[in-house]
């Protein structure tokens, strides 16, 4: 009797996940898939840096080396990252403004299963075919029909149907705050975490529809002959860098925005202060918001475009520097005075601040246009954008995860493996990293499989693949955390 | 959120606002076409920078005919005002009203399908296939996403006609309706830009 | 859900003052239709009659389809109306952002370097 209750219990549990359309059931289905794209794109992570830990590995072959990298890419910005914040935002939005649900909970599942199915189409690639390998912005020529397999066309298909279902929760989360809102909530009482997911939220509807754009091109140029990049009947291939871009730098700012957000809910409370600067945060928001949409070429300086061009989005890359700078700034001062309490949310939280400087700094240094030819495609880039990737949005994910567990599972996380995961994760986050700056800036080229040994890449290749294995254990402790912390769960039932 | 609608003296003046859904709706579908706006600004973008890729096929000035595209226009434009005939006449509960003035929307509709179709097939005969070139591809990309806007915009609201054909104006489906007319109007904005920028520009040199 | 969702209507509750607004309103609307067929043959007679350098057509005939544009965001859409500050609000962040990419995608496609 009891094993059969438990039965139907379970069995009611999951056909409940599948059909659901509450918020905060949706929030869990995007924390669970989105775990899973995360292990599997942690999981590439990790093979890489296997095939880079020594010089001249065959650990992996080239083919199978550029799929990993491409997958890696996409799965992680597409996937992965978009997911999580996405499980923060369904369950939280709604709770911060004092709405029942969000504005359209069908669509909110809807949602949920384009990005989901989407996600599955593109990871079928390994199996028919082979994944795609152009890299996570799928440049023309390369991802061309002449040049690209099949796998370039389950990421054009799988990423149109995600970034579809991306598109309608955005809207979703954007009309719930408009006019969902509990009387009393001004717009300008909304906690930092709502707004800073109301501009993503915009950022999405204008970032992926250029995309989705974009992706129909590649598409009709791939499977209906098109020649839209094709110079010899007439196209151009800087067409595709530009969309893609278009999107891209705004993806950038889709995905970190949530995080400043969710950094901004944490160290108030561990300071025991309110916010500092409040409205200036909001509008460093939207002014963040607003230059990403401005700073696109400046991942194309090296395709020669002109030198008034090239100076143009040099100052415009920097002028960002100035709203994210006071973000830093009233995160500091927040701090300061205050009475601290480093719990394991803090200790990402705080620790963001200097990580996501580091990534900023470095972010003006690739802005300067003419310099950047030297760093452009070396190790420095990747050193970066993971500064600002893993520094900044997986730092903010992981205090947010640590905060609001209670709330959404009426348990603590333990604490002890907690800090062990986060100290063990932020040691091996600067050696996998940091070590990368100074190999790019000796040249080391990013996206090679092999290299050769004695150049002086030996040792620091060596201690970032050391690096991202300790990464690697964090999340495992992080997952063996959940479940150590489930079962040692005081029962008040 | 308590609905509470005041519908003891008939139908409120906005019905299409009067719920929360309703109210949803309108903001949300602003938004959807916020969003189409910039992504057809990327189709136009493209079409911009590649329509002197010919490639030696045909060009934009051998194939545009002035005549055809003041007719679509016409039509189009007319559609545009049919529509918002249909919805004042919604806001005044005037059922039947609404209901023809929304065919003949339809129909209008479907007349700019027809000449869309019949030109595309034309410009193939001429020689000017979806591969020919740069400027065919990004053409037809530009003009077709358009007509396929209009293909989802009739089918839309054949649907709505059948659907509500007996149930007068009520405050589920007057949202839909008043969002139909965003949607046609929002088509038509974009032809005007269409048959500016890709026909008139083609034909007019430059 | 109450019933009142799914129920047509028996009379409209728009007051006498509200209903000479509409009538009006619809005054405007064929008043805009009016424009808009207008400058839509301005547009072709600018472009047939060959009269001008093609340069100043080409700004006249754009300049042209922004006034439509105009039209029919704000009258026929109802954009004017109160109570659109966040459809303007987005609709004018969707147009605004489209102009970069739209000059991007023209001049700085490596043909010509600036």
């Amino acid at each position: 009797m009891v094993r059969e209750a438990a039965h139907t219990l379970k069995k009611s549990l999951l056909w409940d996940l599948l059909t659901t359309v509450d918020h905060k059931k949706i929030a869990i289905l995007y924390l669970i898939a989105g775990t899973l794209f995360f292990g599997k794109a942690g999981l590439m992570a990790i093979l890489i840096r296997i095939q880079l830990m020594i010089p001249e590995n065959t650990f992996v072959t080239g083919q199978t080396y550029n799929e990993l990298l491409s997958m890696h890419g996409t799965i992680m910005l597409f996937l992965a990252a978009t997911p999580l914040l996405f499980a923060f935002m369904n369950y939280f939005i709604p709770l911060q403004i004092g709405a029942r649900d969000v504005a359209f909970p069908f669509l909110n599942a809807l949602g949920f299963w384009f990005f989901f199915f989407g996600g599955l189409l593109l990871s079928l690639s390994w199996f028919f075919g082979g994944a795609p390998d152009a890299g996570w912005t799928a440049y023309v020529p390369l991802s061309s029909r002449d040049y690209a397999g099949i796998g370039l066309d389950f990421y054009v298909l799988g990423l149109q149907i995600s970034g579809f279902g991306t598109l309608i929760s955005g809207i979703n989360f954007i009309v719930t705050m408009i006019t969902m809102r509990a009387p009393g909530m001004t717009l300008l009482r909304m906690p930092l975490f709502c707004w800073t997911s109301f501009i993503t939220s915009m950022l999405i509807v204008f970032g992926f529809t250029p995309l989705a754009a974009g992706l129909a091109l590649l598409m009709l140029d791939r499977m209906f002959d098109g020649q839209f990049f094709l110079a010899a009947a007439g196209g151009n291939a800087v067409i595709w860098p530009h969309i893609f871009w278009i999107f891209g730098h705004p993806e950038v700012y889709i995905l970190v925005l949530p995080a400043f957000g969710m950094i901004s809910e944490i160290i108030p409370v561990f300071s025991k202060k309110r916010l500092f600067g409040y409205t200036a945060m909001v509008f460093a928001t939207i002014v963040i918001g607003f230059l990403g949409f401005m700073v696109w070429v400046h991942h194309m300086f090296t395709l020669n475009l002109g030198p008034i061009t090239n100076s143009i989005f040099a100052i415009l890359t920097m002028l960002i520097g100035v709203p994210t700078g006071i973000k830093i700034f009233n995160w500091l001062f927040t701090m300061w005075g205050g009475k601290l309490r480093f719990t394991t949310a803090m200790l990402c939280a705080s620790s963001f601040v200097p990580t996501f400087v580091l990534g900023g700094v470095t972010g003006i240094m690739l802005a300067m246009s003419p310099v950047t030819h030297l760093y452009h495609d070396t190790y420095f880039v990747v050193a970066h954008f993971h500064y600002i990737i893993l520094g900044g949005i997986v730092l903010g994910l992981l205090g947010a995860t640590y905060y609001w567990y209670p709330k959404m599972f009426g348990h603590c996380l333990n604490e002890t493996l907690g800090k062990w995961m986060f100290w063990i994760f932020y040691i091996g986050f600067h050696l996998t990293f940091f070590i990368q700056h100074i190999l790019g800036l000796i040249g080391m080229p990013r996206r090679v499989n092999v290299y050769l040994a004695d150049q002086g890449w030996d040792g620091m290749n060596l201690i970032s693949s050391i690096g991202a294995f300790m990464q690697g254990v964090a999340i495992i402790l992080l997952l063996i955390n959940v479940i150590y912390s489930a079962k040692k769960r005081p029962n008040h039932r | 959120m308590s609905e509470t609608v005041d519908v003891s003296r008939g139908l409120p003046a906005h019905p299409e606002r009067a719920t929360l859904e309703g109210k949803n709706k309108f903001v949300g579908f602003w938004v959807f076409l916020s969003g189409e706006v910039t992504m057809f600004a990327t189709f136009f973008g493209t079409y911009l920078g590649l329509r002197n890729g010919t490639a030696g096929g045909p060009e934009a000035a051998d194939l545009f005919h002035m005549p055809l595209v003041f007719i679509m226009t016409m039509i189009l434009l007319t559609s545009s005002l049919t529509s918002v005939i249909a919805i004042t006449a919604m806001k005044k509960n005037q059922f039947k009203k609404m209901k023809l003035w929304m065919w003949i929307t339809f129909f209008l509709g479907v007349a700019f399908l027809g000449f869309e179709i019949y030109e595309f097939v034309e410009y193939v005969h001429y020689g000017l296939g979806f591969s020919t070139s740069a400027f065919a591809s990004s053409f037809y990309s530009l003009v077709g996403l358009h007509g396929a806007h209009v293909v989802f915009g009739l089918g839309w609201v054949l649907l709505l006609l059948i659907r509500y054909n007996r149930a007068g104006i009520t405050l589920t489906n007057a949202p839909k309706f008043y969002m139909f007319s965003l949607y046609w109007h929002f088509i038509d904005v974009v032809w005007v830009f269409i048959f500016t920028v890709v026909y008139l520009m083609g034909i007019g040199g430059g | 859900m109450a019933d009142h969702l799914s129920e047509p209507f028996k009379k409209s509750a728009m007051t006498n003052e509200e209903i000479m607004k509409t009538q009006r309103e619809m005054r405007i609307q064929f008043i805009a239709f009016a424009f808009m067929i207008a400058l839509t043959f301005l547009a072709f007679i600018a472009v047939g009659a060959e009269v001008a350098p093609p340069g100043f057509v080409i700004s006249f005939i754009i300049f042209l389809a922004f006034i439509q544009l105009f039209l029919q965001l704000y009258y026929f859409m109802h954009l004017k109306d109160k109570d659109h500050g966040w459809a303007n609000t987005f609709m004018v962040s969707g147009l605004v952002l489209s102009i970069p990419t739209i000059v991007a995608l023209i001049l700085i496609i490596g043909v010509v370097k600036y």
